[in-house]
């Protein structure tokens, strides 16, 4: 019997010749990433070595990644202290993937990680973030931990005992409509899986439409992937993996690629035809009560949000420029966005595109999780509705519980700050 | 015997049990604080110890789901709950075992808030109903981890023997 990507991933980073679902196994880490939530990760990382008689000192600081992002610039002396005490670490280790505060090599972790090169197909990826699924678009086998699994694997270099996760293989056909696309299609699979679905799975994503998507919308997809509960979304590395990684990355070097075998076991396969799927919107307060555009268009929002991990791409960047060009935002709306980078916010300037949503009403803000998580920005007042291209609509996730969230794509945001309602850009709002 | 003091829908998510704007608290002394802080009453009651350690927080299906925050298990873990659900997210799960709060998984618990439960090692007995439900085990690879009581002792372990 062959192999899922992830049974071969997981196979080869344990020194196996073979495994299957539901196997034990210690994978080797190849890249181990955190943002401020690295001030736990210390903590507990220390505990480990308290009463050994070692030094606590990580095994690999190459591998260790730390991006700040989650409270960028700090909101409060709490978070600029722990922020401080991860640069001393940072420092006295040596950890040289460290992105701080900066407007040129700043940004969000599931945007630095790719955008550096430090993503390779068939790696094995932890991150102290739920949304370490994402890198599964460049074909790695990337999945979300807490703090204490990561101290533990600062301190040995390896995940204990990880089971090998089940696969459901989605197989994607046909071509998007105009204004429809990755984000569309993430949200009607979550409404299909539901949001534990996947729960212990991996998602691998198959088919043509995937063949002809861009990498960036594969981070859509294997960012969201999490929302149906998989512990990792993954698309096989293929010719547009290579191409992203050598004209976007800068990767130099040798890139093997990774792929299933034609006889793998899947658990489940899921096909979908798009060629007539709509605009897809998650309603208040999960992520998997999705609904058709049609079914909620005319809704009323306070505010309309840009941005995060899942969709403050230039390619989002670009069509919410596009719908917004010499329109106004609705005077009862209040639009922000947030680019998923710097590199991303200054190809942005360059274009024009930051201009077209300023001189379009829109409040452009540094680049970080900005209003996704409820932290210090956007936050939403008593009964306000939130229409918002970030991943997650969760009672209180904006920082109010007596607010709701809509999540949808850039195209479906930018056509709905124009009117004030939840709007198809294909029947106005332009 | 362990009574369920807040009986939970499906889908709790870690928004909800730890919300995000207290992230920058990380300490475990710390966290219980803003354990389902927009719950403002049952928050209050959990702060002025209402309740016994070893009560019982009864969610429905994938209860945890949703962001990786430990904090969302330090929280509940600082009163020395336990939490019984049908289902529970990966990430929450792991997070639990890695520090020790107690989790059982019971797919198709009946009960309701003010029940007594007794937690035996196979089966859930709701004691003021008098009906018992199966329990599922948890993965050997997890209860290795609850075994050594918890994941730092367990990694400390293993870096001593290399």
């Amino acid at each position: 019997m062959g192999m899922t990507v992830v049974e071969k991933i997981l196979a080869r980073a344990s020194g196996l010749t073979s495994v299957k679902a539901g196997e034990v196994v210690e994978p080797r880490v190849d890249l181990a990433m955190s943002h401020e939530n690295a001030a736990l990760v210390i903590n507990q990382f220390k505990e480990i070595y308290e009463g050994t008689g070692r030094e606590a000192k990580p095994w690999d600081p190459s591998r260790i990644a730390i991006i700040f992002d989650h409270r960028v610039p700090a909101e409060s002396p709490k978070t600029a202290t722990n922020q401080k005490r991860i640069r001393e670490f940072v420092g006295k280790h040596g950890i040289s993937k460290f992105h701080d505060v900066r407007g040129d090599v700043g940004g969000i972790c599931h945007q630095i990680l790719p955008e550096y090169g430090y993503v390779r197909p068939g790696a094995v990826i932890v991150g102290t973030d739920s949304h370490t699924t994402s890198h599964g678009a460049l074909g790695a086998f990337s999945f979300g931990i807490g703090a204490t699994e990561m101290a533990s694997v600062w301190a040995l270099g390896f995940a204990l005992n990880i089971e090998v996760p089940a696969t459901i293989k989605v197989v994607v056909s046909g071509k998007f409509s105009e204004y429809v696309g990755p984000k569309d299609l993430i949200l009607h699979i979550i409404g299909l899986l539901t949001a534990q679905g996947a729960n212990f799975r991996a998602i691998e994503f198959h088919g043509e439409t995937i063949r002809a998507m861009s990498t960036s919308g594969r981070l859509v997809l294997c960012n969201m992937s999490v929302e149906a509960g998989a512990t990792s979304g993954i698309v096989p590395g293929d010719a547009e993996t290579l191409r992203y990684l050598r004209e976007e990355a800068g990767v130099v070097d040798t890139v093997p690629l990774t792929t299933p075998d034609a006889d793998a076991s899947y658990e489940r396969i899921v096909e979908i035809d798009v060629t007539t799927l709509t605009p897809q919107i998650a309603c208040p307060h999960m992520v998997d009560n999705v609904k058709p555009i049609a079914e909620v268009a005319g809704k009323a929002v306070q505010q309309i949000v840009i941005g995060s991990c899942t969709n403050g791409r230039l390619d989002d960047l670009a069509m919410a420029a596009d719908i917004l060009r010499g329109k106004k935002v609705a005077q009862t709306v209040r639009m922000l966005v947030f680019p998923a980078s710097g590199r991303i916010f200054g190809q942005a300037l360059d274009l024009g595109y930051v201009h077209d949503l300023m001189r379009a009403g829109a409040v452009v803000m540094n680049s970080g999780c900005g209003p996704c998580l409820g932290v210090h920005e956007g936050a939403l007042g008593d009964d306000e509705t939130a229409l918002s291209t970030t991943n997650r609509n969760f009672k209180g996730r904006m920082g109010n519980p007596k607010s709701e969230v809509y999540l949808c794509s850039p195209a479906v945001a930018a056509a709905s700050a124009i009117t004030g309602t939840i709007t198809d850009p294909s029947k106005g709002g332009k | 015997m362990p009574k369920i003091i807040i009986k939970l829908g499906a889908d709790i998510s870690t928004d909800d049990i730890y919300p995000g704007r207290y992230m920058a608290t990380v300490l475990p002394t710390e966290t219980p604080a803003f354990c389902f802080a927009d719950r403002t009453d049952f928050n209050t009651r959990l702060k002025a110890k209402e309740f016994e350690p070893g009560s019982i927080i009864l969610g429905g299906e994938n209860f945890g789901c949703g962001s990786s925050r430990e904090q969302a298990a330090s929280a509940i873990h600082g009163y020395g709950l336990i939490v019984v659900a049908q289902s529970i997210s990966r990430i929450f799960l792991q997070n639990a075992i890695n520090l020790g709060l107690r989790v059982v998984i019971c797919p198709t618990i009946e009960a309701e808030e003010g029940h007594d439960l007794a937690l035996q090692p196979t089966e859930i007995v709701n004691l003021t109903t008098g009906r018992q439900f199966a329990i599922q085990p948890l993965p050997p690879a997890r209860q290795a981890i609850i075994d050594a009581g918890g994941l730092i002792p367990f990694t400390r372990r293993r870096l001593q023997a290399t």
